[in-house]
């Protein structure tokens, strides 16, 4: 305090001013006196010829260098005083403020760390993701992941690029008892050295172990290594048994490592790899491949290297390489699935500050007006009007500030919350922090406010017409002021009227999405992925045999009505498309139709209550050595018969077999991609084929991919534990992971449109909230200076209903103007909302007019207690206000 | 007595360096000596003298100290720094060279322009 006041205290400059200035005024009345002027006389007359002394003064202190300083000093002294001494204004505006900027800098936290910050590997702008690129194009595109033979060639060859490479996998850990399944990448050797990292224990691969034959030999993720072995450094060195097979640990993964953003349990080195398809340059899964430019080398140079390894790898394979190069791109996060639904957040959290920003800035007009005496009287004491303007404006900007601070304050709360909220996974939710940038945009943010709605009210400081002001006892209303407050409320009410639209068109689409029927019955389905024993992957037959048994053996868990094998599960990510025909012959890939194919058992049908519309599903009859059989949906049925009886007819499936395939049955349409985006989905035909007739050389791929599905009499959760133990196998390391519900997997589908719903519901509750406030605010504070006039139109002979209309019918213009102009604003709204969330359709006359009806109940009702009040009035009270 | 015009722009600061610059003076001294030396035909608001004098004192072409006058009190008294006299004599030199070419213009009988 001693501090505030010794700057707040008049400096020694300012005693010497007020000293020269007294010697001045002395000396110029004693001259006069010595002409013969009273004493009394000439002091006056020496004072008036020098100028008012404040005035004299200010101009001096403003002729000095340091006065903004002393002055903001002095602003920011005044401001928290005159905060302080408004208790109810203050709380009222910090609390709007912090819901405000709270709200935005918790918005701006997640973009920054999912969208906007770099990737968190040392010098992440020499990283560099490295596809195979064609000069035809299909309709995914002219860009595919590596061939791994591409990737050994184009990693020899390149100067300008370290290089390395990736591929998903995973695999059962452990034996009898304790086997789980656990995610699993095989890495290339030097991963960690291109990404700049090092392992936190123990070493990379060697690249004599990238390659076939080596001794096998694992890096465990940190994760892993701490959940399961109390993260023992001891564990460096021994043996564990993955995939049925012992492997040297050889590394731990640095701490916080994520590889395309998830912790991994186990990396084996990918030059290990058994698979056939590892040596194919042509049809093959592919691997990720991402490398560092040398010291020295450019991306440009980089890139220019590649096409011309490309052109010769062509000429050396092309078979398979011809028309094929390589693209380097700079290394970017995954963040496409969540940008839209973050930036769409933000901005709708963006549209809160402005109606909290609106909401101030109208109480501090309501101050500033009521505060006209004051000002004036500062003006007549020697203010200049710039000065008013800056000491409004400082005012302003602490009130911005305290507001900021309170909103960063809230947003290190509600971050955490919100992510829990989040539905599915966050991408690099490791890297949503509050730091410097979160803090420094909050800030600006904060300042920027406090100027917003600081300016009008600064502006209102008044020049000229002193003496009216002050005259005027700080009564009088101009049409002028009327107006401005006007505007803040229509503004509020048109920002809400944005927010509120918009969360009744999610709502809509919400409801009507929920209604939808998914063909199939949700209720009481479990499905869940499972791996074989490792060591029954060996031969075809002993797969076969270990599903069947799968199947018997779940058949007999009390409570499971029904089972199933299938690879790909509705609403539930991947999805086998393939081309078909309904004639025989050459057909290019491109110009096939393409359906979602599945492979089933029998009772596939049972377990998920698909409809049977015509011929039969799948039997145990169907087997490899029958003719192979197919059973397609309506909608297959449709387009490859144009309705005609598909039943007895045959259709052509390249990829599948080259002999025709007999369709036995018809199914209903299940919605594969969803509620929300089946309708529109470009592969919608279904066919189901019987995973029996898989040929040999695919079972492998196909029992790495089934899931079992079990339809139940009781809560289908209720079911996993014995299910686990049942399917266990003789060997005891068959393990079930993925296990979800349908009904969670269709809730899942419909989570964004929920989560947003939700978020966009708060917000919009929380806008008409500030914007009933604000009308509510203004309303009361301009019926209040009319209660005089009110006093004499009732001496006048109004009646209280005449005052009541008087006062709504003023209210209502505000309103009607908010909610036209709001309008206007929502259906650009809406047009970005039917771009960017699945599901929303266009203008929904019924939610237009439900939101804004409650909107202006909600406003009528803020303008109908001041109103009320307002026809209570006692004249005679009124009159003698005056 | 001739009607008393206002002060050209600039010229106060200009008219305030040459005063001072005859020795150290306070504000009251050199509001009277402009009076006088002007012949009254300058008229010097009081007003904006000490904000003038402030202004020059920040910018570094004066000094002042606190002395006694010869009535024995306590007064602010201005002197020209070595800055004071550089900008004193620019301008000074700056004025004439306007002074004469205004003077040059104004000699000119009308007409002989065409």
């Amino acid at each position: 305090m001693s501090r505030w006041r010794h700057l707040w205290f008049r400096s020694r400059s300012e005693q010497q001013l007020e000293k020269e200035l007294q010697f001045h005024l002395e000396l110029h009345a004693e001259e006069l006196v010595a002409r013969g002027y009273e004493p009394e006389e000439a002091r006056r007359l020496a004072r008036l010829e020098l100028g008012g002394p404040e005035q004299v003064k200010e101009a001096c202190r403003d002729s000095r260098g340091t006065r903004w300083l002393e002055d903001f000093v002095q602003d920011l002294k005044y401001a928290v005083r005159g905060l302080r001494r408004q208790p109810a204004f203050s709380t009222v505006a910090l609390l709007t403020l912090a819901l405000g900027i709270g709200a935005a800098t918790v918005m701006f936290t997640i973009v920054n760390g999912v969208l906007l910050k770099p990737l968190a590997y040392p010098q992440p702008d020499r990283l560099a993701a490295l596809q195979e690129q064609t000069q035809f194009s299909t309709r995914f595109g002219n860009r595919w992941a590596f061939a791994y033979p591409n990737f050994l060639d184009v990693q020899r060859a390149s100067q300008s690029l370290e290089m390395a490479a990736w591929r998903f996998s995973g695999g059962t850990f452990g034996s009898r008892g304790d086997a789980e399944y656990v995610s699993a990448r095989q890495i290339s050797a030097g991963l960690f050295a291109v990404l700049h990292l090092t392992p936190a224990l123990g070493r990379d691969f060697l690249p004599s172990e990238d390659a076939r034959g080596a001794a096998a030999a694992v890096i465990l993720g940190q994760g892993f290594w701490h959940r399961r072995f109390g993260a023992d450094p001891a564990i460096l060195g021994t043996s564990i048994l993955f995939e049925g097979k012992p492997h040297t640990v050889v590394g731990i993964a640095p701490i916080g490592f994520r590889l395309d953003d998830e912790a991994v349990d186990v990396y084996t080195p990918l030059g290990q790899s058994t698979e056939p398809v590892m040596s194919i340059r042509g049809a093959h899964p592919g691997i990720n491949v991402i490398a560092r430019l040398r010291e020295g080398a450019s991306l440009a140079q980089a890139q220019a290297e590649l096409s011309l390894i490309g052109s010769q790898l062509a000429r050396q394979y092309p078979d398979s390489n011809k028309e094929r190069s390589f693209v380097a791109e700079p290394l970017k996060p995954q963040v496409d699935d969540v940008r839209s639904t973050l930036w769409l957040l933000l901005g709708a959290a963006g549209i809160l500050l402005l109606i909290a920003c609106a909401n101030v800035a109208s109480l501090l007009l309501v101050r500033a007006v009521a505060r006209e005496r004051e000002l004036a009287m500062r003006v007549a004491l020697g203010a200049g009007r710039a000065r008013l303007i800056r000491q409004c404006l400082t005012e302003s900007a602490v009130l911005g500030l305290a507001g900021g601070l309170s909103g960063v304050l809230l947003a290190a709360f509600g971050v955490r919350p919100f992510l829990y909220f989040w539905p599915g996974s966050m991408p690099r939710v490791d890297e949503i922090r509050l730091d410097w940038r979160v803090v420094l945009a909050a800030v600006g943010v904060s300042l920027a406010c406090g100027f917003l709605f600081g300016l009008m009210p600064a502006l209102r400081a008044p020049s000229r017409g002193l003496d009216r002001s002050l005259r005027a006892g700080g009564r009088t209303l101009s049409g002028a002021s009327r107006r401005v407050h006007g505007g803040f409320v229509i503004v509020q009410l048109a920002l809400a009227v944005v927010l509120l639209v918009s969360a009744g068109m999610l709502g809509r689409t919400l409801l009507r999405l929920s209604a939808l029927d998914p063909g199939l019955n949700i209720r009481n389905v479990l499905v869940t992925r499972m791996a074989l024993s490792p060591t029954a992957v060996t031969e075809p037959a002993k797969m076969r045999s270990n599903w069947r048994d799968v199947l018997d053996r779940a058949r007999q868990v009390p409570g499971v009505e029904a089972v199933s094998l299938v690879d790909t599960v509705p609403m539930r990510e991947g999805n086998n498309q393939l081309g078909y025909a309904a004639t025989p012959g050459v057909t290019a890939p491109n110009d096939l139709n393409l359906a979602l194919a599945t492979s089933v058992t029998p009772d596939y049908l049972n377990v998920m209550g698909i409809a049977l519309r015509a011929g039969r599903f799948f039997t145990e009859e169907d087997r490899l050595d029958s003719a192979p059989v197919i059973v397609i949906d309506e909608v297959m049925a449709q387009r490859a018969f144009r309705g005609q009886e598909a039943v007895g007819r045959h259709l052509w499936i390249p990829d599948m077999s080259a002999s025709a395939l007999l369709v036995v049955g018809v199914v209903s349409h299940v919605r594969h991609w969803g509620p929300a985006i089946d309708d529109q989905a470009s592969v919608r035909a279904q066919f189901y084929y019987p995973f029996a007739q898989v040929p040999d050389r695919l079972v492998r791929r196909w029992s790495e991919l089934m899931s079992v599905a079990v339809r139940t009499n009781r809560p289908p959760m209720s079911v996993v534990e014995p299910l686990t133990n049942a399917v266990r196998g003789s060997t005891g390391d068959q393990v079930l992971y993925e296990i979800r519900t349908m009904e969670q997997l269709a809730t899942s589908m419909l989570a964004r449109q929920r989560f947003l719903l939700f978020l966009f519901g708060l917000f919009a509750g929380l806008a008409l909230l500030l914007a009933c406030i604000g009308i509510y605010g203004v309303m009361a504070y301009l019926t209040g200076r009319r209660v005089p006039e009110f006093g004499v139109r009732i001496a006048m002979g109004a009646t209280a209903a005449d005052l009541l209309r008087l006062v709504l019918r003023q209210g209502f213009g505000m309103i009607a103007a908010g909610v036209v102009l709001g309008l206007a604003a929502a259906w650009g709204a809406m047009r970005l909302l039917q771009h960017l969330v699945d599901g929303v359709q266009r203008t929904e006359p019924a939610t237009l007019l439900a939101m804004t009806g409650l909107l202006v109940a909600a406003a009528l009702f803020a303008t109908y207690v001041p109103a009320r009040r307002a026809s209570r009035i006692d004249p005679v009270g009124a009159l003698r206000q005056e | 007595m001739p009607p008393k015009s206002d002060l050209p722009q600039g010229t106060l600061d200009l008219l305030i360096l040459k005063t001072v610059a005859m020795g150290p003076v306070h504000g009251y001294a050199i509001g009277q000596r402009l009076q006088q030396v002007s012949r009254d035909v300058v008229q010097v608001p009081q007003g904006s003298l000490y904000p003038a004098l402030h202004r020059l004192e920040t910018r570094g072409y004066l000094a002042a100290d606190w002395k006694l006058t010869e009535t024995g009190r306590e007064a602010k008294f201005y002197h020209l720094t070595r800055k004071g006299r550089v900008q004193l004599e620019t301008e000074a030199e700056s004025w004439k060279r306007l002074a004469e070419a205004v003077g040059l213009i104004l000699q000119v009988p009308e007409g002989a322009a065409e």
